[in-house]
């Protein structure tokens, strides 16, 4: 509890995640907005509410990132090595506060979304009774804390702020969506991108709302079923994890 | 008490710490002392658990860093004033570190008022003057009410007065009992505030020894001799057990006393225009110890604007 407590006065003195917050918010509640506002031809659905759900994963995972490059960068890790020798409790504690955080900023943006929609386009069937529904809805914050988890994990591999963000950009804005163009094999690969198969558990396996394909995040075809796609999705986190720790452990501070 | 044994570490090919073994002792104040680039930081870093040395190992009261609990209140330390976030106040600086500790949040005002940063303790640490930011990690070494306290380079850029206040506050800390383990290239800085003296060089223990006893061997007395006639004395001076040191205008010369320069000189029919005794500095005393295990010679002997004060840096510290 007691690092759990540190890492938290940590991550709230400094002002990136306040910032994080506001700008994942905005980014993903105006997108859920101008969504509701301006396509009127189709009905607004839960799924198309959270159209805009990879930018707030983006920003939250660059909130995190930085968490860990920061210390780096400013040698506050050391400072928090020297006065907390076991380092896997400390990274275990940051990724710990950093996930919990993100997911709340899941939370808000997910929820928001649908309560702007809601506002927009009164007249919407916007309740959230499925399965389905409550994991497109309530499934961002899961997704947001894991995702931070691996930010986190490749900051602490990476150490610098720039490289580990630009890492970790690349990799959930191009590599994953531009690995299906190897020709013969791409496709099969694709399916086990870990994003790709996070965003299966958000948009799931058959669509039980039925939308046509261009009303939310495109669909994953990603061959594992929802909840499956999470625990690979953890599982590489855990990984990543994993390997941070060891390698920090290992390393001079 | 403070204990390397064999201390080694290497980075590639570099060796940084070369077997280095040395005790600081409980309830003084022992001197790190070393030309830059000697490996002193290197070794502070060991001390605390956060640089893994390649072969030997540091105990601190028979313990490895990383085996104690709640280390801030065994072990306090600076090493470099810059390790806090530039955005995050002084004291929410401290908040951490104290809760890290288990310390009670009243102690973050203590040691500010301690350090006299109470007034800026809201302020962003970013901001922070070179001196204030000294302060600020001495407040955070002070946190645990440690025993034991290493500083790296403390007065390293500060002003007069900065420097007048970390000595003052290094003799207090002293004065409570506490182990101070203190780090400097500048053999002047260390005289005054330590009583002990861990000398290393290239990574390599050179002496250890109390300040007196280093000061009182290492300084070997001198005569300075100025003569237009500086040719004639020094083929007279050219015997065996004196050394002579050509410093341009004048000679230095060691291993005779005055007296006997001068009848020399009166023999050789030489003039005087100066004969005085020199008492060896401390400095002097650090190079000709140190003197093969500088990392980086400067050329000094090529003049660049006349001769190089060796001793300058440590004078106007005082």
């Amino acid at each position: 509890m007691t690092l759990l407590a540190v890492e938290r006065i940590k991550l709230l003195t400094t002002r990136s995640p306040l910032w994080c917050t506001l700008l994942a918010v905005g980014l993903t509640v105006g997108f859920a907005a101008l969504i509701a506002g301006v396509d009127s031809e189709s009905p607004v659905t839960i799924a198309s509410t959270q159209f805009g759900y990879n930018f707030g994963l983006v920003v939250v995972m660059v909130m995190a990132a930085l968490a860990i490059t920061t210390e780096y960068r400013f040698s506050t890790i050391r400072a928090t090595f020297q006065a907390i020798p076991n380092r896997s409790a400390v990274l275990l504690a940051k990724a710990t506060v950093v996930a919990v955080v993100s997911g709340l900023i899941g939370l808000v943006t997910a929820f928001g979304s649908v309560a702007i929609s809601k506002l927009i386009v009164s007249e919407a069937d916007l309740a959230i009774n499925t399965a389905f529904e409550w994991r497109a809805v309530a499934g961002v914050s899961l997704i947001y804390a894991i995702a931070a988890v691996i930010a986190v994990a490749v900051g602490t591999l990476i150490r610098h702020s720039a490289g580990a963000i630009s890492l970790l950009l690349i990799w959930v804005m191009l590599v994953e969506s531009l690995v299906s163009l190897i020709p013969k094999i791409g496709d099969d690969i694709q399916e086990w991108m870990p994003f790709y198969v996070a965003n299966k558990f958000l948009t799931g396996n058959p669509d039980l709302t039925n939308r046509p394909l261009e009303e939310g995040p495109p669909p994953s075809s990603a061959v594992l079923s929802p909840w499956w796609a999470l625990a690979y999705f953890a599982g590489i986190a855990v990984v990543l994890l994993l390997v941070a720790l060891f390698t920090a452990n290992k390393r001079d501070a | 008490m403070i204990e390397a044994v064999g201390l080694t570490k290497r980075y590639g090919r570099t060796v940084a710490v070369d077997d280095l073994s040395f005790t600081v002792q409980s309830g003084r104040v022992t001197g790190f002392l070393g030309p830059n680039g000697a490996g002193k930081s290197t070794t502070m870093r060991m001390v605390l658990g956060l640089d893994a040395p390649n072969a030997g190992e540091v105990r601190i009261d028979g313990k490895r860093y990383r085996e104690l609990h709640h280390p801030l209140r065994m072990v306090g330390a600076l090493l470099d004033a810059k390790w806090v976030h530039p955005n995050r106040s002084a004291r929410a600086h401290l908040r951490w570190l104290a809760r890290s500790n288990d310390l009670p949040v009243k102690r973050v005002d203590e040691v500010l008022d301690i350090v006299g940063l109470t007034d800026v303790a809201g302020r962003r640490a970013g901001g922070f003057s070179l001196g204030m930011s000294q302060r600020l990690g001495i407040a955070a070494a002070l946190l645990g009410d440690p025993q034991v306290l290493l500083f790296d380079e403390p007065v390293n850029g500060l002003d007069p007065e900065g420097i007048l206040w970390i000595r003052r506050f290094m003799h207090r800390l002293a004065d409570e009992g506490r182990t101070v383990f203190v780090s400097s290239h500048l053999l002047s800085e260390m005289s005054l505030t330590a009583q002990e003296l861990v000398v290393i060089g290239r990574g390599k223990l050179i002496a250890q020894s109390s300040t007196d006893d280093f000061v009182a061997h290492a300084t070997e007395s001198s005569v300075l001799v100025r003569s237009p006639q500086l040719d004639t004395l020094r083929t007279a001076l050219g015997r065996d057990g004196v050394r002579v040191r050509d410093e341009g205008e004048h000679l230095v010369v060691s291993g005779l006393e005055c007296a006997e320069i001068g009848e020399l000189a009166a023999a050789n029919g030489a003039v005087l225009h100066e004969l005085s005794p020199q008492r060896g500095s401390l400095e002097e005393a650090f190079i000709q110890l140190t003197g093969d295990s500088v990392e980086y010679h400067a050329g000094l002997d090529a003049p660049v604007a006349g001769t190089p004060d060796l001793v300058t840096s440590g004078e106007v510290n005082r």
